[in-house]
């Protein structure tokens, strides 16, 4: 039973989504959810597990052994993703109930439920899967579910946002199927890990660097690299709160995953910086997403597409984190992932709760909102406090290690970057904390309960877990360190 | 020389057709047709690398010792699937937007969500 574990993380939602089509009723298709994305979760600790105590896992699907076969390989880094992911998507399970009753109505939310957890099933997939185009598949599982997902917002422009985001997502996925085709055509091979050996048998070649070319600029759509980012502000703005949250701290996170996998595991360090100065274009790309998207975001009215602006912005922190190719780098980069998908996880989900009340999240009608719900208020400000880096929260930690790594590369000003950014990040949540607290309830606001506990506590839930790992670091820290030494262990 | 490698050349004039139409064209549908082609792009290129030269089908036979490769042909199967799901999605999300907005010109809706808050 235990062999199958890794298989099983992925299956269970697999088979989980169509059961829910077939229950209907709503609260039975929740459930069936739910039970799912727990049970995944629960397989997917338990690798972790395996993997600490006895190294990298290796699943053959159906018996065949790789590099025929489709193997799935669990080592630290793909574990911990895993991890994350699972994690979130079954913390937010509470708070759909409520949140899609109220924002997607009650006769057809077993589709919710259908494209959730196939959702979840394709970001699980991609992360544990050591094939390239079975990457792929699950790439293409995943993103459909998300165009559905997005277009499920009550506001006429989700569905512009999902029709935008298809396009994007179609020219990125074939990208890297194209890449994967060139990778096959020259290496005669799909298994990751024997890709790795025969590339760097091959030595340089001009295929291979077009291969490396269409997937890196792929996967920078689907992670949203500045100026690949298009397609976010719009998708996370009008999908129904939930939904914004799960992407937001899981999709974006997968496809970082993949970028780092590609970067350090299948191609040697020779080709990805020696001959491309990849590590100087994706600085720059991530300076530029730190800057340019904080200073956007500065100027949003409508709350979730500031947070989905400084989404660009956090990802600029963890590219950068890649860029410095040395272990330091990867671990903050790492590190990042993990606290990110925290805090903004839950700063979407008070979002979420503000939202369930009011029916807006816009600022301009948010005047006193710390008086009338004070627990979501004092939970998006929390989580603000973790995007800023103050001490003790888990935002903190990171830009530490972000630092810390940029000075061990040499590229010392760039950690002062990094610390001016973070001041961008002080006005745009200062103007939140300002109109929350500051200005007076307007006179004629109609009196507003706060939201229900079913909303509020997995809302506190990632909030508390991202103080929580900003004071007691060992599992985040450890784990990412680790990972990131096996990571770019080949490569030096 | 040039022709040596004519499938390619059909393969990237394809795919950059299909890019431009995605990238000029206001109309939505035009935009998903676009896609198609791009996507069709790809699907060509797996095939004609598939191909051992002298190879016949992949079936074994008296006689027959060189084959092509099948596999980028069953890999290319299962993306053609996924081109059709991404289609009918997309053709899903013109119809929804279409009631929604009454047109499906992108900047006509444009415009109408510029007066939106």
């Amino acid at each position: 039973m235990t062999d199958q574990l890794a298989a099983l993380i992925v299956v269970i939602p697999l088979v989980g989504a169509p059961l829910c089509m077939l229950v209907r009723y709503r609260d039975w298709s929740w459930a069936v959810a739910t039970v799912c994305t727990w049970g995944s979760f629960a397989c997917s600790w338990a690798v972790l597990q395996q993997v600490i105590a006895g190294g990298p896992i290796s699943y053959h699907m159906g018996g065949w052994a790789p590099p025929i076969g489709i193997e799935y390989r669990v080592d630290l880094a793909n574990a911990f993703v895993l991890l994350i992911v699972t994690g979130i998507g079954s913390v937010m399970m509470p708070y759909a109930r409520e949140s899609i009753r109220a924002e997607f109505g009650t006769s057809r939310v077993y589709f919710f439920y259908t494209s959730y957890l196939l959702c979840y099933c394709g970001l699980l997939g991609v992360t544990i899967t050591g094939d390239a185009f079975n990457l792929f598949v699950f790439l293409e599982i995943n993103s459909l579910a998300t165009y559905v997902l997005v277009a499920m917002g009550k506001d006429r422009r989700a569905l512009t946002a999902a029709y935008q985001y298809l396009v994007l997502g179609t020219i990125g996925a074939t990208f890297i199927v194209i890449g994967i085709g060139l990778l096959y055509a020259q290496t005669g091979t799909l298994n990751l890990y024997d890709l790795a050996t025969r590339i760097e048998d091959l030595g340089p070649n001009r295929t291979i660097g077009a291969a490396f070319g269409f997937l890196i600029v792929g996967i920078s759509l689907k992670l949203a690299l500045f100026p690949l980012h298009l397609w976010l502000p719009n998708a996370y703005t009008y999908s129904p709160s939930m939904v914004s949250a799960f992407l937001a701290a899981t999709a974006t996170k997968v496809a970082v995953y993949v970028l780092l996998r590609f970067l350090f595991s299948v191609f040697n360090y020779e080709l990805t910086f020696d001959a491309l100065p990849l590590d100087i274009i994706l600085a720059g790309l991530a300076l530029m997403a730190m800057f340019a998207a904080s200073t956007v975001a500065i100027f949003q009215t409508n709350m979730k597409r500031m947070l989905a602006y400084s989404s660009v912005a956090q990802i600029g922190y963890i590219v950068l984190g890649i860029s410095f190719a040395s272990a330091a780098g990867v671990t903050a980069g790492i590190l990042h992932l993990f606290n990110h998908a925290l805090i903004k996880g839950g700063m979407f989900l008070a979002l979420g709760c503000i939202f369930y009340r009011l029916a807006t999240v816009n600022i301009d009608k948010l005047d006193g909102i710390g008086k009338r719900m004070p627990f979501s208020t004092a939970a998006f400000v929390i989580g603000g406090l973790g995007l800023i880096g103050v001490p003790l929260t888990a935002g903190f930690i990171t830009k530490w290690y972000l630092v810390i790594a940029a000075i061990e590369r040499g590229w010392w000003p760039l950690g002062l970057l990094v610390l001016l950014s973070s001041l961008l990040a002080v006005i745009y949540v200062w103007r939140f904390v300002e109109t929350a607290y500051l200005k007076p309830v307007p006179e004629d606001a109609e009196p507003v309960e706060e939201a229900p506990g079913s909303l509020l506590f997995p809302t506190w839930i990632l909030i508390i877990a991202s103080i929580y790992f900003g004071i007691n670091t060992d599992l985040p820290v450890g784990v990412s360190i680790e990972a990131a030494k096996q990571l770019t262990g080949a490569g030096g | 020389m040039i022709f040596d490698y004519y499938n390619y050349w059909i393969v990237i004039f394809l795919m950059m057709a299909g890019f431009y139409i995605v990238i000029a064209h206001d109309n939505l549908i035009k935009k998903i047709i676009g896609l198609n082609i791009f996507q069709a792009a790809v699907f060509v290129m797996y095939i004609s690398f598939g191909k051992v030269s002298g190879g016949t089908a992949p079936i074994i036979a008296d006689g027959l010792t060189v084959y092509s490769n099948p596999l980028p042909h069953v890999l290319i199967l299962t993306a053609i699937v996924v081109g059709v799901a991404t289609t009918a999605l997309g053709l899903a999300l013109v119809v929804r937007i279409n009631e929604a907005y009454g047109t499906i010109e992108d900047d006509e809706i444009h415009e109408a969500e510029e007066q939106e808050p």
